[in-house]
């Protein structure tokens, strides 16, 4: 098998496997909060909704959750680059180009929580 | 002799070309499998940034408020806004059904074809009740 590993590949293994399931659920796990709790505001403003997002509980929840978000993108748009896109140059291209544009996003949301 | 002859003739569908793909009848659950990846690929060129920004212009500040209720009140954000939502909801209970799936939950034929339907209505009927709400109904 060692011979057949090629750089643009998957990583040969459970753990993006695991990984893409786990991110699946903590994200649903947010998703279910986030309209949870939007829905139990008394009122949808902006003194409401940033008022949400200025505790800690809620910033640590939605940084683990952009964190699960990048992972699972990661591994899902990885994927369909696998199966469509064979010369390994445009593939690592690509691959190079989605990490660059997600831990951009990351970083992006950190910035935006950190004003609030 | 007979029986060679007959399988060479079966259609063969390796490397299918577009106009195939175009007249290939998908069972329920091959539409759910290639909707999943046509919403995550949406989601994950369009839906993201365009999240973030909203994200970043409605909590920033009151007046960076008024710039994310502006584009969430135009027609074309609404458009925009909706189709995402679509991709995000079938993604999500698409996954649950994946999910489900690999705890062998619903794995016989009729349940598998059954749980694709209902992924495929639920995200419609849960888009069009956004839809009302994005545009006033309710």
């Amino acid at each position: 098998m060692t011979t057949s590993r090629i750089v643009v590949g998957a990583h040969y293994g459970l753990r993006d496997w695991l990984a893409q399931r786990i991110s699946a659920v903590v994200l649903v796990v947010y998703t279910l909060l986030l309209l949870g709790t939007v829905v139990l505001l008394p009122e949808l403003n902006y003194g409401t909704w940033a008022g949400l997002f200025a505790s800690v509980w809620m910033k640590v929840a939605t940084l683990l959750a952009v964190l699960a978000l990048v992972y699972h993108a990661w591994v899902g748009v990885r994927d369909i680059f696998m199966d469509y896109i064979k010369p390994t140059g445009v593939r690592l291209f690509l691959q190079v180009a989605t990490v660059v544009a997600l831990v951009g996003y990351a970083c992006w949301a950190v910035i935006i929580l950190w004003r609030v | 002799m007979a029986e060679l002859a007959e399988k060479k003739t079966r259609p063969q569908f390796r490397n299918i070309a577009v106009p195939q793909i175009l007249s290939y009848r998908l069972p329920p659950a091959g539409v759910v499998s290639i909707l999943h990846r046509i919403s995550g690929a949406l989601l994950f060129l369009f839906g993201i940034p365009f999240f973030l920004y909203l994200f970043q212009q409605s909590i920033t500040s009151e007046i960076s408020f008024e710039s994310y209720r502006a584009v969430v009140g135009s027609v074309l954000g609404r458009l925009v806004m909706l189709v995402l939502i679509w991709a995000y909801v079938h993604h999500f209970l698409a996954g649950i059904r994946y999910l489900l799936l690999d705890r062998h939950v619903g794995i016989d034929k009729a349940g598998s074809r059954t749980s694709a339907h209902v992924v495929l209505g639920a995200s419609l009927v849960l888009t069009a009740l956004v839809a009302l709400k994005l545009f006033g109904a309710f």
